[in-house]
């Protein structure tokens, strides 16, 4: 008679090959698939900065001309923004809020499953301008009217805009994904103050992208139909306003960078109990804060446009919301902080990518605080000490996080650890080579040189600062490599890892390393803010349904229940592996490539076969209840 | 430290026997997608009018500008009477799903559909023409804003409308009853949705230049 | 605001010491730091609070102190940004030049910022905090120079291929030195004297040259680049990039795109003989 395991098995499995590679609808397949691709993009993203860095490392150098340079700061700053970061963390959340939260999968696994091909659809047709030279050139924020075609008539901005828009439809998807699934698919008794930090910062993470993508799908649809139709909303010689654009693009991107490191600071939060062997201090304070930050996020746009000619009356209530925008941060800095002194971190690597962290993103807080005070502002912004600015908070509160939980995660996700020595190596010099790269800029940006330049003079005392840059980026790109290289070792080699490495406290941890297809055996009933601390019988083996545990097994089936208490309240079945998520997002690129060269065939095809495809996915298979 | 066990009984225990496997409203995955779905429209459809009246008080004192005639309000006050009406038949299929009366649902979708359909056919044949006459999305960017608020709003009623024909036909099909109907409620959630946001619209194109 | 952060950057290193060097222990305790909430909540929030709101209150005391000229402008000169040069324009006088912005000592000086294609920014940062140039807005704002000298400038906004040569030069004369500079930049050129310079104004006005720059004293009004009526006086040529000596004068007028790729000047095909007399005739624009 089969086990209950076997069974499970048997309903969830999904056969390996090509087939369900395009079809799967498992969130850890989705989450690894969003993992290295992210990762893939992140390598384009750094070879396009060391580019920068090879032209900038001297005066007047030649090593590539303007219009590369600037299809290379753009696609740079783009590809970093948009292709890495939360497809990353995104790829982290797939594959560890269900564990973490005691679900079989996320609430919506075709509308994951269409995120990410939307992802890899939108990255690939953005970097397709490559293949004719016509990359995006006018930066991540894309200004007009530089933007306009009538300065920039080149199929350049297109890729950018319409490239964003189809990502657009990811990183909405994603969103929704998430909210629900948290709010819906916890395991019975982790009520909201028992949920895992990491869940918390993606909960943030959907709410504010639901919020805060709108504008940016606004402005990029208004100045699409400007370039293409001849419409007028950014071209102020008949009515339209250039600076409208920067508006609708801060009020989605500054919530975007909080967007980007609020995960990343929840990473931080299951880290950190792991290393130090006790729980988080602060727990309700960083739950807090994290949702504050978000809030608080939404209200400092402005600060980006300080120099504009904006009323000083609007100027005065931005400085002070990015001034109050620090406390949520500081709340988070010395909870973490205290959890580290009362705890006593153990050294392994990524108790070392979190020190890293915590060094890197306060010293970039401190800077972003000067950048509240608007008469410091007027000085450095669009100089390199925002560059400098920016890439302390970016790389300090998220990449850094990030490559710690590479070496926190990976051992769940493919059952073998990662090499110690070389994650200390490749952590010392990420650490080294990216402060040597990037703290001269704060001192280049206050002696004037300015952003976005492809080249600067001779004698201005800009060279020596420009040289440790370059050098400092070679060895930061050193030191990702060579965690690439473990990874690499670790997948052929590398030690088994078993279910719980590090002993830590989430229900991650009570999986086989990596986890069957169904997760859990049974759902476990929650009791504690850290289960595998405070229910030593879930190391046991699976819990029993006399202790409370769903089993779920006669159907492809996970548990709803109520949003705050997480009350059992119905068994929802899930759709099996499906060819609809990845048809639709082909018939997407076609339209899409359609607008770019303007053909009608092309847009009214892809558009037509995007909804024919949609009325497949929802075509009642009698699969699932849906109705 | 054991992941899985030999366990070959897979009764489930009391609790989890009783637990519904069909559901509606605040207790579905779904409802919660459409709602958050609804949220994140609404920005787009906030940002739009933002960007309206943003235009709008850095302009000229003249508004609509360069001789373009304030909006009359006869035909659009007619399709809002017309779209807001419609509300009422949706509501009330909604009502008649949670109830298991599926031939009143099915009249009820059908009845809201025509008079969305009307609404729509209003903006295109009747109103769009008129206004083009006039100024058109390229004259400026006052023309820009007002085909593109109101296309997007359109383009919804579009959505809605090919969401009111699938649930009708999926209604016609009996696969809603008593317990199985969360396509109608997210349905009629959009639906309501659609004709919050041209109250928006109304106020925003039409009636505030006259204020 | 650097001690501050620096000091607060001190804390947290110090913490992260403390934190490194205690050792750690080897199982895991759930015992409730009871210290914790208190040390959160005063050095994650009162702390920061009073710390950022005497900042705050500070920076926006020196926002509006900065945003107000120390004495009522003496003069208003308005700067036109273009693709990939400055144009200045001294009002009534008449003065008109490019990418070399001469003030009077001492005295403030009111700038009126706009543009002529996309945003450009203005940013003399020895001098002065950087203000936007706007499509279809004009944007104000005051440089005061207390010692004569040379300052350097450059555009701050992402404007398109040649961003980074967009340079300018402010230079502040003493306020006699500065009115004589004035009087004669707003005076027409003067008469070629010699034959060369003679020949080379020929040359100037039947090729492409007088298509787009301005001479003011001759048939040369055109606006679309730079006015050179004085521009021998200038110390920089191509919005700061070369010196303005004879060979890079040369060099400049024969291929623009060798020293600015991108530029919208297109390169001039002249014998050596017309260049040679239409050089003599630029270095005669005193």
């Amino acid at each position: 008679m089969a086990s209950v395991a076997e069974r499970l098995e048997g309903i969830w499995g999904e056969r390996p090959g090509l087939i369900t590679w395009l079809q799967t609808v498992d969130h850890k397949k989705l989450g690894f698939k969003y993992l290295y691709t992210g990762m893939v993009f992140f390598v384009f993203g750094g070879i396009e900065s060391l580019v920068i860095r090879a032209q900038l490392a001297d005066a007047n150098l030649e090593v590539v001309d303007p219009e590369t340079y600037n299809q290379m700061f753009s696609m740079h700053g783009t590809t970093m923004m948009f292709l890495f970061i939360v497809p990353v963390l995104s790829g982290f959340g797939n594959y560890f809020v269900p564990l973490m939260i005691g679900a079989r999968d996320m609430a919506f696994p075709r509308l994951n499953a269409f995120g990410y091909w939307a992802f890899l659809g939108a990255g690939i047709f953005m970097h397709s301008s490559f293949l004719i030279g016509k990359a995006p050139n006018n930066g991540w924020f894309n200004y007009v009217p530089l933007a306009n075609s009538e300065f920039t008539p080149g199929v350049n901005i297109d890729f950018y805009v319409l490239g964003l828009i189809f990502l657009g439809f990811s990183t909405t998807a994603g969103a929704i994904n998430f909210i629900v699934t948290i709010l819906k698919l916890r395991a019975p008794g982790m009520s909201i103050n028992r949920m895992p930090i990491f869940v918390w910062g993606e909960l943030a993470l959907g709410l504010a992208v639901v919020f805060a993508q709108p504008p940016l799908t606004a402005a990029l649809v208004m100045l699409e139909l400007d370039r293409k139709l001849g419409f007028h909303f950014f071209d102020s010689t008949q009515g339209g306003d250039a600076v409208l654009w920067q508006h609708l693009f801060w009020i989605f991107g500054h919530p975007w960078v909080y967007i980007l490191v609020l995960p990343a600071f929840g990473l931080v939060s299951m880290m950190i109990p792991a290393f130090t062997r006790r729980p988080m201090i602060g727990y309700i304070y960083i739950v807090v804060a994290e949702m504050a930050v978000a809030l608080i996020g939404f209200g400092v746009w402005v600060h980006h446009m300080f120099a504009v000619g904006i009323p000083q009356i609007a100027l005065s209530f931005t400085s002070l919301s990015s001034f109050m925008v620090t406390i949520p941060s500081a709340i988070q800095v010395f909870a973490w902080l205290a959890t580290l002194i009362a705890g006593k971190p153990i050294l392994k690597t990524p108790m070392l990518f979190v020190l890293g962290f915590v060094f890197t993103f306060v010293l970039g807080g401190l800077s972003g605080v000067m950048f509240a005070a608007i008469p410091f502002d007027l000085q450095t912004t669009d100089s390199y000490f925002v560059v400098a600015h920016i890439h302390y908070v970016i790389i300090g509160g998220s990449v850094f996080p990030i490559f710690g939980g590479l070496y926190y995660w990976l051992p769940k996700m493919t059952g073998r650890m990662l090499d110690e020595r070389l994650g200390k190596l490749s952590f010392w010099l990420m650490f080294a080579g990216f402060n040597l790269a990037f703290f001269p800029m704060h001192i280049s940006g206050l002696l004037g040189q300015p952003r976005r330049t492809y080249t600067y003079q001779e004698g201005l005392g800009w060279d020596i600062w420009n040289l440790l840059s370059t050098i400092g980026a070679f060895v930061l790109a050193l030191g990702i490599l060579i965690t690439f290289i473990n990874w690499y070792k670790s997948m052929k080699s590398g030690e088994p890892a078993g279910p719980d490495p590090w002993e830590a406290e989430t229900l991650e941890w009570s999986t086989s390393s990596p986890p069957p297809e169904y997760n859990f055996e049974s759902i476990p009933a929650v009791r504690s803010l850290h289960p595998m601390w405070e229910q030593p019988e879930l190391r046991r083996g699976p819990q029993r349904p006399e202790d409370g545990a769903y089993l779920l097994a006669s159907g492809h089936e996970t548990l709803a229940t109520s949003m705050l208490d997480a009350t059992p309240q119905a068994v929802v079945e899930m759709p099996h592996e499906s060819p609809w998520p990845v048809t639709v997002t082909v018939a997407m690129m076609v339209s899409f490539y359609g607008v770019l060269f303007d053909s009608a065939l092309l847009t009214a095809g892809g558009t037509v076969a995007s909804m024919a495809a949609v009325a497949g996915w929802f075509w009642p298979t009698g699969e699932t209840q849906e109705t | 430290m054991t992941t899985t066990s030999a366990r070959t009984d897979a009764t489930p225990g009391a609790e989890e026997q009783s637990l519904p496997h069909h559901h509606a409203g605040s207790v579905s995955p779904g409802w919660w997608g459409m709602v958050m779905l609804i949220v994140t429209e609404s920005m787009l459809f906030g940002s739009l009018v933002a960007s309206y009246f943003y235009i709008r008080f850095r302009s000229a004192p003249v508004w609509p500008p360069d001789g373009i005639p304030t909006p009359s309000l006869k035909l659009p006050l007619i399709m809002s009477v017309i779209l807001w009406t419609s509300s009422w038949p949706v509501h009330m299929a909604d009502r008649a799903a949670r109830n298991g009366n599926v031939r009143a649902l099915r009249l009820w979708l059908g009845a809201g559909f025509i008079l969305g359909a009307i609404f729509l056919g209003l903006q295109l044949a009747v109103e769009y023409p008129e206004k083009l006459a006039e100024f058109g999305p390229t004259t400026n960017a006052y023309g820009s804003l007002f085909y593109t608020l109101t296309g997007f709003h359109g383009g919804h009623v579009l959505i809605g409308l090919l969401i009111s024909l699938w649930t009708q036909m999926r209604a016609w099909q009996g696969a809603f009853d008593k317990q199985r109907h969360v396509t109608v409620q997210n349905f009629t959630m959009y639906w309501h949705f659609v004709d919050i946001v041209w109250v928006v619209v109304l106020a925003t194109i039409y009636l505030s230049p006259s204020l | 605001m650097f001690w501050i952060s620096l000091a607060v950057f001190a804390v947290v290193v110090a913490f992260l010491a403390v934190a490194y060097v205690r050792g750690h222990r080897k199982q895991t305790q759930l015992t409730e730091a009871r210290w914790g909430g208190p040390f959160v909540v005063v050095s994650g929030i009162v702390a920061p609070s009073l710390i950022l709101a005497g900042v705050f209150v500070v920076s926006l005391n020196d926002m509006m102190a900065l945003s107000t000229p120390p004495q009522q402008p003496s003069l208003t000169i308005d700067i036109i940004g273009h693709d990939w040069w400055w144009e200045v324009r001294y009002g009534s006088s008449g003065a008109v030049t490019a990418n070399e912005i001469h003030i009077p000592t001492g005295e403030s000086v009111q700038l009126r910022l706009t543009t002529d294609d996309v945003i450009h920014s203005f940013w003399v940062p020895q001098l002065q905090a950087k203000t936007d140039l706007i499509s279809g807005e004009v944007n104000t704002m005051w440089l005061q120079a207390d010692e004569p000298g040379r300052y350097r400038g450059q555009c701050a906004e992402f404007c398109g291929l040649q961003h980074a040569n967009m340079i300018f030069y402010v230079i502040a004369d003493e306020p006699r030195e500065f009115e004589s500079w004035l009087a004669n930049e707003a005076s027409q050129a003067p008469e070629p004297a010699e034959a060369g310079a003679s020949r080379g104004e020929s040359v100037f006005l039947q090729s492409s040259c007088a298509g787009c720059h301005a001479v003011r004293g001759t048939e040369a009004d055109a606006d679309l680049g730079p006015d050179l009526t004085h521009l021998a006086q200038r110390e920089t040529i191509a919005s700061g990039v070369l010196d303005n000596t004879r060979s890079e004068l040369a060099g400049w007028i024969i291929d623009p795109q060798s020293a600015k790729p991108g530029a919208i000047m297109p390169p001039t095909e002249l014998s050596p003989a017309d260049l040679d007399a239409l050089l003599d005739y630029l270095e005669s624009l005193e």
